[in-house]
């Protein structure tokens, strides 16, 4: 099964958004939260984000969602083509829609399509 | 450029942004989130660290070590930013680290900077202090001056572009956000880079001429 890393700036954002993901989604994927600095501070961690990976690689890829900033710069240095990819998107809506994808057992590219998809989701 | 002066060009940017830490956060108060100074000032005294514990045999692994360590520890977007500058430019150079060879290694880690960012000159970013630099370095080479005339040139250069960045609007970044209002103040990143410069200046100084 695809996995997913939720990259944010504050590990309280990623925490809650994974836990939220979860909930929504299911249980199904596995979502890791790669926030903040090492040292708890607002930033990114390259560390964190690598054991994040690590965590949810179950040899089928992992999708990355950074929120912005230092977070999808930093995440872009650990892509890795067919395997580790960032999925362009909001943060929350882009989450769900990959976890929901991932859950239902589509590979790499569908789940990162099926992401994608919520970028054209209205509210109103 | 020995393993020596490339160790002290890392010495003295980690004194220069220390000493100007303040003055990098204020910039980047004014229109980034705050903490840049803070930031590289925390990355450079781990790189300090990271080469003391495994002290590299070549400048190119100085740079790799230098670039890795920015990555992990900077934690804002100079991390990933100089990290990919430095590690490319310890991918690129090779040995004897002739000042060609340097203004080349030097090119390939702004083209680097630029792919990762995706900016460009005029996006008021440090891109605008690091391509003039690149582009003093090379023509440098090509007219064949010494090697300080060519780091001091690169360093003018650099500051030249970071002064540059003052009337121009963010168009990355957290500025970006602010539109106009981003004007009339100095990019932190591109005031930082013009730090990098300065400090390779001052080494290549301090050791000599023709020591590098």
């Amino acid at each position: 099964m695809v996995g997913l890393v939720l990259v944010s700036h504050s590990a309280g954002l990623a925490a809650e958004a994974a836990a939220l993901v979860r909930g929504i989604a299911g249980a199904g994927a596995p979502v890791a939260a790669a926030g903040g600095t090492e040292d708890g501070g607002l930033g990114t961690s390259s560390d964190l984000i690598e054991a994040a990976v690590r965590s949810v690689d179950q040899g089928d890829g992992v999708v990355l969602i950074p929120d912005l900033g230092s977070s999808v710069l930093t995440a872009r240095l650990l892509e890795e083509e067919g395997r580790v990819v960032i999925a362009d998107v909001p943060f929350v809506e882009g989450a769900i829609s990959a976890a929901v994808a991932a859950g239902a057992g589509m590979p790499l590219s569908d789940v990162l399509a099926a992401a994608e998809e919520a970028r054209t989701f209205r509210k109103l | 450029m020995d393993t020596a002066l490339c160790l002290a060009w890392f010495e003295e940017a980690a004194r220069l942004v220390h000493r100007d830490r303040d003055r990098l956060t204020a910039l980047d108060a004014a229109i980034g989130d705050g903490d840049h100074g803070a930031n590289l000032d925390r990355g450079l005294t781990e790189v300090g660290k990271a080469l003391a514990e495994s002290p590299p045999g070549s400048p190119a692994e100085t740079l790799l070590t230098v670039g890795t360590t920015l990555i992990r520890r900077v934690g804002g977007a100079s991390g990933p930013l100089y990290g990919s500058l430095f590690r490319q430019m310890g991918r690129t150079l090779g040995s004897p680290a002739t000042l060609a060879a340097f203004a080349s290694a030097f090119d390939e880690g702004v083209v680097a900077v630029e792919r990762l960012g995706k900016a460009a000159l005029g996006d008021k970013t440090m891109i605008d202090a690091l391509v003039p630099a690149s582009r003093a370095l090379s023509l440098a080479v090509r007219d064949g001056v010494g090697v300080l005339q060519a780091v001091e040139q690169a360093a003018r250069a650099a500051q030249e572009g970071a002064e540059a960045t003052i009337p121009m609007q963010a168009r990355k970044g957290r500025a970006s956000y602010l539109g106009e209002r981003s004007i009339g103040h100095m990019d932190p990143g591109a005031s930082s880079s013009a730090l990098f410069m300065e400090a390779l200046a001052a080494v290549v100084r301090r050791a000599g001429a023709g020591a590098a």
